[in-house]
């Protein structure tokens, strides 16, 4: 069973990652479950999601130790996620840092080097998702590019994704994402 | 093709399945998509309804005239129709009745963390609980035909994890199910109390005959895998006990979670040498469990707290730790949710803040107005609170207290509970300043149409609630509409109406940020006339931090909104376009 967790703040398009993510598992065969976090919580807060596929998925969430990846938008979440990666697994995070409530009204500092602080620890992938997003053509692609860079570290076939990619996005939209896909794929 | 759906799609697949003809209800998550849903099936009536009362009755009447109707909403939501819930249990269903209610443990966005199952017993209604989302739609199916079979309202109980989970489903047609036939039946439909004694009776056997059922129905399952281990357990519990279990234990996996099947389970805890009840919440099946003299481990080992994991099961159960995991060495800051940029309740609180008043808050985005630096907000209780509450408030502690106390309600919320409160100042001569926030939609949700946008949950137009005819029409006479983003004015506004001697309403009127038709533009960008007096970051706007002691501006957050120029006393914030 593969277990993905996609981590980010509210309003960062981490569902529409989780939706790719869990129709291109469907396309492959697979049982899948998704589980997504609605409400409240989607207003600037973190937010969190979990793909899981395999043979026969039973719980939609994974446990602390049992993540083989974490897709992170955002640093901080990453850094929050951290307890979640299972021993050997891997991490791929956007360098992009918002900073939360407490770090704005200054009653707690936005951590130091995450980035070494998490090299130190686990299999770390970091990109600056945003660039390759511009680079693609449209800053609101940083999802797909994380879904390229993502997809390269899973066992689903390159085809596999494009052609999912094909059938979840909007026509008009397509060529910059597959774009933006293959900046992240390449990355 | 099976499909990916999230728990409430399929619900709503379910009953469009069953040849559901109406559907009625007030948002609430993690309820919200089910109705949402059910605007994809254009031979269906759906409405948002001013509250889930309204809702169950709009249900209840489509019933008894004959068609399968179905009202959803959240756990609270449940108690808002509690009053006639626990009638039609005596009345029954013509056409197929269900309700739909979804529970939140952990509270992702709930103000208490109760358990509906409760509800089921107190009010005799059967209750059914799916596990994921294949469940969602067959049992909603299941519903609909039971409830016609055994002329009863049936319950199908939902958690967070249920709702907004994906899994495949299977899609079926629709069954093309006639309106029953509507007759006038006093003696079934008319609860008075002569009625209402020879219904209990009914309601009564009816229970021993739903009870019989569930001894053997499918929708219980009992799994034997050879084990001296039991578990007894329903909803999203199976799939966590499942995957941490796996083939270990045996499983009594309960589908009808109300009337319990009690035999099925004296004869699962008989074939079993330790039985464990595991269910998120209360102690529900376990009590009962208990009750029938038998020996099971429930809370003992589990918590009444929060959501379960499969890792806190197999803990619990088979005494093996989890995986192992690296932990954070330090503690890191917590990002709790905050109002969007450019949301029109910033200039609210802001004023609120400044002018120290007590703020009888409510339900919505709102409630955010609680959170630090605006930390505006005393009290939230429940849907509509707000304005009843601070009429307590200023009985107990008199007129002085009264001038330093407002109302805050959202347009829906007021539509949904706050009206009667209004009703009750204006009656009971109390001198409150209400504020009702009109952003044009109901925001927390996720953007759902109510009687004051003027649309349907379909999109149509349609007539508007007015609010000012409507506050005049109750009896107040000092009614003030302002924008929230015109801090000046909006604070000359607040002092004057809090003042005042008299009833009033203040609608702060600006949409939600987040809506297509807003369209601000650019961003903000702090200039070198900055004198670091950090005014600016009072009004808690995501956008604006401090970096090196300096204010800055992110902006990938700021939607250019403008709100912080207006806080600005040194003019340091200009607006510069895209």
């Amino acid at each position: 069973m593969q277990n993905i967790m996609i981590v980010g703040v509210g309003g960062q398009g981490t569902l529409l990652a989780s939706r790719i993510l869990g129709n291109v598992a469907i396309q492959a065969g697979y049982d899948v479950k998704v589980s997504e976090v609605h409400g409240m919580s989607q207003r600037g807060g973190s937010v969190v999601t979990y793909v899981k596929y395999g043979e026969k998925v039973h719980s939609p969430i994974i446990d602390k130790g049992e993540a083989d990846i974490i897709l992170a938008f955002e640093m901080l979440e990453a850094y929050r996620a951290l307890p979640f990666l299972k021993k050997g697994g891997k991490m791929i995070v956007n360098n992009q840092k918002i900073d939360p409530m407490p770090v704005i009204t200054g009653a707690m500092e936005y951590p130091e080097n995450i980035e070494g602080k998490l090299k130190e620890k686990v299999d770390l992938t970091i990109a600056d998702a945003l660039s390759l997003a511009l680079e693609a053509g449209n800053a609101k692609t940083v999802n797909v590019v994380l879904i390229g860079i993502m997809a390269k570290n899973t066992n689903i076939k390159y085809e596999q994704w494009i052609e999912t990619i094909k059938t979840t996005v909007p026509e008009k939209l397509l060529e910059v994402n597959l774009k933006a896909f293959d900046l992240g794929y390449n990355h | 093709m099976k499909q990916l759906m999230l728990g409430n799609a399929a619900v709503a697949r379910g009953a469009y399945e069953a040849g559901v003809n109406v559907v009625a209800s007030y948002p609430g998550t993690p309820s919200t998509e089910i109705t949402e849903n059910m605007v994809k099936y254009e031979d269906v009536y759906v409405e948002w309804s001013p509250n889930e009362k309204v809702a169950a009755e709009v249900a209840i009447g489509a019933s008894i005239a004959g068609a399968r109707s179905m009202s959803c909403m959240k756990h609270v939501g449940l108690n808002v129709m509690a009053d006639p819930v626990f009638t039609v249990s005596y009345i029954g269903a013509n056409g197929g009745l269900v309700f739909c209610v979804a529970d939140d443990p952990g509270m992702h966005s709930s103000q208490n963390e109760q358990d509906s199952r409760h509800y089921a017993e107190a009010s005799k209604i059967m209750m059914l609980e799916p596990s994921d989302s294949e469940e969602c739609k067959e049992f909603t199916k299941q519903a609909f035909a039971l409830s016609e079979e055994y002329d009863t309202p049936v319950f199908i109980r939902l958690s967070t994890r249920v709702s907004h989970s994906q899994s495949l489903v299977e899609l079926n047609d629709r069954e093309n199910i006639e309106l029953k036939p509507y007759e006038k039946n006093i003696a079934k439909n008319v609860m008075m109390p002569g009625n209402a004694i020879k219904r209990h009776v009914v309601v009564e056997e009816r229970i021993k005959n739903l009870r019989e059922l569930s001894e053997n129905s499918p929708l219980n399952k009992v799994e034997m895998n050879g084990s001296k281990i039991g578990v007894i357990t329903s909803g999203i519990s199976y799939m966590y006990a499942k995957e941490a279990l796996g083939d270990s234990v045996n499983y009594l996996k309960l589908g009808i979670v109300y009337p319990l099947c009690e035999d099925l389970i004296k004869k699962f805890c008989a074939e079993c040498e330790i039985v464990y009840v595991v269910e998120e919440l209360d102690n529900y099946i376990e009590k009962h469990t208990k009750a029938l003299g038998l020996k099971v481990i429930g809370k003992e080992v589990f918590t009444l707290l929060g959501e379960y994991t499969p890792a806190m099961i197999k803990k619990a159960v088979l005494k093996e730790d989890g995986a192992p995991s690296v932990e954070i060495e330090e503690q890191i800051p917590v990002r709790p949710p905050v109002m969007c940029p450019g949301c029109p309740h910033r200039g609210v609180f802001y004023v609120l803040k400044k002018l120290g008043l007590t703020v009888s808050g409510d339900i919505g985005c709102y409630t955010l107005g609680a959170v630090a630096p605006l930390a505006s907000v005393d009290t939230t209780i429940c849907m509509g609170a707000s304005v009843s509450a601070a009429l307590g408030m200023a009985k107990a502690r008199g007129p002085e207290f009264n001038k330093k106390l407002v109302s805050v309600i959202g347009d829906s919320t007021f539509m949904h509970s706050g009206i009667t409160g209004l009703v009750d100042i204006v009656y009971n001569k109390g001198n409150n300043t209400v504020i009702i926030l009109d952003n044009s939609i109901t925001g927390m949700t996720g953007h759902q149409d109510n009687p004051t946008t003027g649309y349907t949950i379909r999109g149509e137009k349609t007539n508007q609630v007015n609010l000012i005819t409507l506050c005049k029409g109750i009896g107040v006479e000092n009614i003030v509409v302002a924008d929230p983003f015109d801090l000046k004015n909006f604070e000359k506004i607040v002092k004057e109406e809090t003042e005042r001697e008299a009833p009033s309403v203040i609608i702060a009127q600006r949409p939600c940020a987040l809506l297509k038709s807003v369209k601000y533009t650019g961003h903000c960008k702090v200039t070198d006339k900055c004198k670091n007096c950090k005014m600016c970051m009072k009004i808690g706007c995501p956008a604006i931090s401090v970096k090196n002691n300096a204010v800055v501006i992110d902006t990938n957050l700021c939607n250019g909104c403008g709100l912080c120029m207006n806080v600005c006393p040194f003019e340091a914030i200009e607006k510069e376009e895209n």
